[in-house]
C-alpha cells in the first residue's frame, strides 16, 4: 500500500467516518462514500493542508474518487 | 378559534443534561455555575459561567450531557454547539410528545421555530483567527452553515423531516420566547399542526466573555464564590452569570393534540410583545415596555390577571434590570399582588440569552404542572420592598392556575408568555 493511499485513507475515514476497507481506490466520494458536495469541498482542504500541495478549485472539480486524489496527490508531489 | 397546548418538552441546562436532572436540581436550589472550563478564563474580568455538565459517555442517566447520543461525531464537527444542543432538546421534546409525521401532509402541518442571540459566536472566533494564521483556504465549506443562527431549526426540520414553518427568532435574551409565541401564531393562525419551537445558546466563549464583559453585563465580585454570583433581586448582585443550553417545547393545535390522546401539558393561552425603544442595552427606566408586554399577554390571554400567581421572572441579576421588572410587574399587577409569587431561575441556570425564555417556559410549564414553583437562590437580602413573594432560597409547594413568563433583550424587545392548565 503506498504511502499516500494510507495518508488519503485515514483522511477520508476521519471527515466522512466511513469504514476502512470502504475506501478503495475506486470508491467515488459521492456514490460509494456518503459525501455530499461540502464534504467533497473539506476533503480537498484536509489533502492540501496533510501533503502540502495545493489543489486549484478547477483540478478540485475533477478529484472524484480515492483513486483521483491518489493520482493527484502523487503527480503533484513530484 | 384555534387552540395552542403544550405537549412535550426538553432542555439540555447548565443544571443537567435532560428535563429530569434540571428540574430535580432546579427545584432543590442547586447553582449551576462555576469556574470556566472551556478556556483558561485567567486575566478575564469574570472568570465563571454556567456551563452544560459534559458526561464522558459512560455513565448513562447520570444527569450529564453526551453529544453522541444526538449527533455522529463526524457531524458534530459541522455544526456549532449551539446547533448541538438545540438537535439534542429538540429530539427530546418530539419523544416526550409521542408524536412524529407519518405522511407527508404530516410533515407539511408541522414547523420549527428555534432562535439564538448569538448563534455560533465560538465557531465564528475560532475560524476568524484560523483565518488570520492560515489564510482564506482553510476555512470549512461548513463553517457558514454551522454557525447561521437559523441552522438549528434547519437541521432539526432535517433530522425529523418537519416540513412546515421554519423559522429563527433573533430578539437578544428574548429570542427564545418570541420563537414559542411566533410558533404559537403559526398555529392559531393555521399555517400548522404542529411546532417544535424553543431556544438555543452556546456562547462561554473567549470573545462572548469578553465582550459581554466590556457592556458591563457579567457579575465580576464572586469569581471566588461562583454559585454566590447570580443572585437576582439581592442588594449585593453585580451582573449576569453566563450560562449555555436549549430548552424546546412542542406545541400542537388542542383537537390534533385530542385526537391522538395526547398528554397535555396545558394551554400556551397569552403572548404580548413590545419594544422600549430607548436605549441599546438598558431597559426603558419607567419598565414601560415589560409592562405593556405584560399586560399584552394578558389581554390576549383573555383571564384576569388574579388567574396568574406565579411569574418566572426575567431577572438576570443586573443592578438595574431586576427592579425595573419588578415595578413593572407591580404596576401590571396592581390590584392583584396578594399571592402573586416571582422568582427567577436564572439564579440557579445563569442566563442562556437566547435559549432563557425557552428553558423559563418549560420550568413554567413543570410548575404548573407538578405545582411547585422553583426558588430565587441566594437572594438573602433584598434591595428593595415589596408584596411580591419573591421565592427566596427553597422551592414552595402552591397550587399553580397561571403562569406569566417574561423575557427582555438587548435592543429593547420584550416578550411575555401565559401557560395555562387545559381543562376539557
Amino acid at each position: 500500500m503506498s504511502d499516500t493511499l494510507e495518508k488519503v485513507q485515514a483522511i477520508v475515514v476521519e471527515h466522512l467516518g466511513v469504514e476502512a476497507d470502504k475506501v478503495t481506490a475506486s470508491a467515488s466520494f459521492i456514490e460509494d462514500l456518503g459525501a455530499d458536495s461540502l464534504d467533497t469541498v473539506e476533503l480537498v482542504m484536509a489533502f492540501e493542508e496533510e501533503f502540502g500541495i495545493e489543489i486549484p478549485d478547477d483540478a478540485a472539480e475533477t478529484i472524484l474518487s480515492v483513486g483521483d486524489a491518489i493520482n493527484f496527490i502523487d503527480s503533484a508531489k513530484s | 378559534m384555534r387552540k395552542v397546548v403544550i405537549t412535550g418538552l426538553g432542555v439540555v441546562t447548565p443544571l443537567g443534561g435532560d428535563l429530569n436532572s434540571s428540574w430535580k436540581n432546579l427545584i432543590s436550589g442547586k447553582s449551576g455555575a462555576s469556574t470556566i472550563t472551556k478556556f483558561d478564563p485567567a486575566g478575564y474580568p469574570c472568570t465563571i459561567a454556567c456551563e452544560v455538565p459534559l458526561g464522558d459517555g459512560l455513565n448513562a442517566n447520570d444527569g450529564s450531557f453526551n453529544a453522541e447520543d444526538w449527533i455522529s461525531p463526524k457531524d458534530q464537527k459541522k455544526v456549532d454547539t449551539f446547533i448541538l444542543y438545540g438537535i439534542a432538546a429538540a429530539e427530546m421534546a418530539l419523544k416526550d410528545s409521542g408524536w412524529k409525521p407519518q405522511t407527508e401532509e404530516d410533515s407539511f402541518r408541522a414547523g420549527v421555530g428555534v432562535g439564538s442571540g448569538i448563534g455560533g459566536l465560538a465557531s465564528i472566533e475560532k475560524t476568524a483567527l484560523l483565518l488570520n494564521e492560515k489564510g482564506p483556504r482553510r476555512v470549512s465549506p461548513f463553517f457558514i452553515p454551522g454557525a447561521l443562527i437559523n441552522l438549528a431549526a434547519g437541521q432539526i426540520s432535517i433530522k425529523n423531516n418537519l416540513k412546515g414553518p421554519n423559522l429563527a427568532a433573533v430578539t437578544a435574551c428574548a429570542s427564545g420566547s418570541h420563537s414559542i409565541g411566533e410558533g404559537a401564531q403559526m398555529i392559531k393562525n393555521d399555517k400548522a399542526d404542529v411546532m417544535l419551537v424553543g431556544g438555543a445558546e452556546a456562547a462561554i466563549c473567549p470573545i462572548g466573555m469578553a465582550g459581554f464583559s466590556a457592556s458591563r453585563a457579567l457579575s465580576t465580585n464572586f469569581n471566588e464564590a461562583p454559585e454566590k454570583a447570580s443572585r437576582p433581586y439581592d442588594k449585593d448582585r453585580d451582573g449576569f452569570v453566563m450560562g449555555e443550553g436549549a430548552g424546546f417545547l412542542v406545541l400542537e393545535e388542542l383537537d390534533h393534540a385530542l385526537s391522538r390522546n395526547a398528554r397535555i401539558y396545558g394551554e400556551l393561552k397569552g403572548y404580548g410583545v413590545s419594544g422600549d425603544a430607548f436605549h441599546i442595552t438598558s431597559p426603558s427606566e419607567d419598565g414601560d415596555g415589560a409592562y405593556r408586554s405584560i399586560l399584552m399577554a394578558i389581554d390576549d390571554a383573555g383571564i384576569s390577571k388574579e388567574e396568574i400567581n406565579y411569574v418566572n421572572a426575567h431577572g438576570t441579576s443586573t443592578p438595574l434590570g431586576d427592579e425595573i421588572e419588578l415595578r413593572a410587574v407591580e404596576r401590571a399587577f396592581d390590584g392583584a399582588i396578594k399571592g402573586l409569587s416571582m422568582s427567577s431561575t436564572k439564579s440557579s441556570t445563569g442566563h442562556l440569552l437566547g435559549a432563557a425564555g425557552a428553558i423559563e417556559a418549560v420550568f413554567s410549564v413543570m410548575a404548573l404542572n407538578e405545582n411547585i414553583i422553583p426558588p430565587t437562590i441566594n437572594l438573602d437580602n433584598p434591595s428593595v420592598e415589596t408584596k411580591i413573594d419573591l421565592v427566596p432560597h427553597n422551592a414552595k409547594e402552591k397550587e399553580i392556575r397561571s403562569v406569566l413568563s417574561n423575557s427582555f433583550g438587548f435592543g429593547g424587545t420584550n416578550a411575555s408568555l401565559i401557560f395555562s392548565h387545559h381543562y376539557n
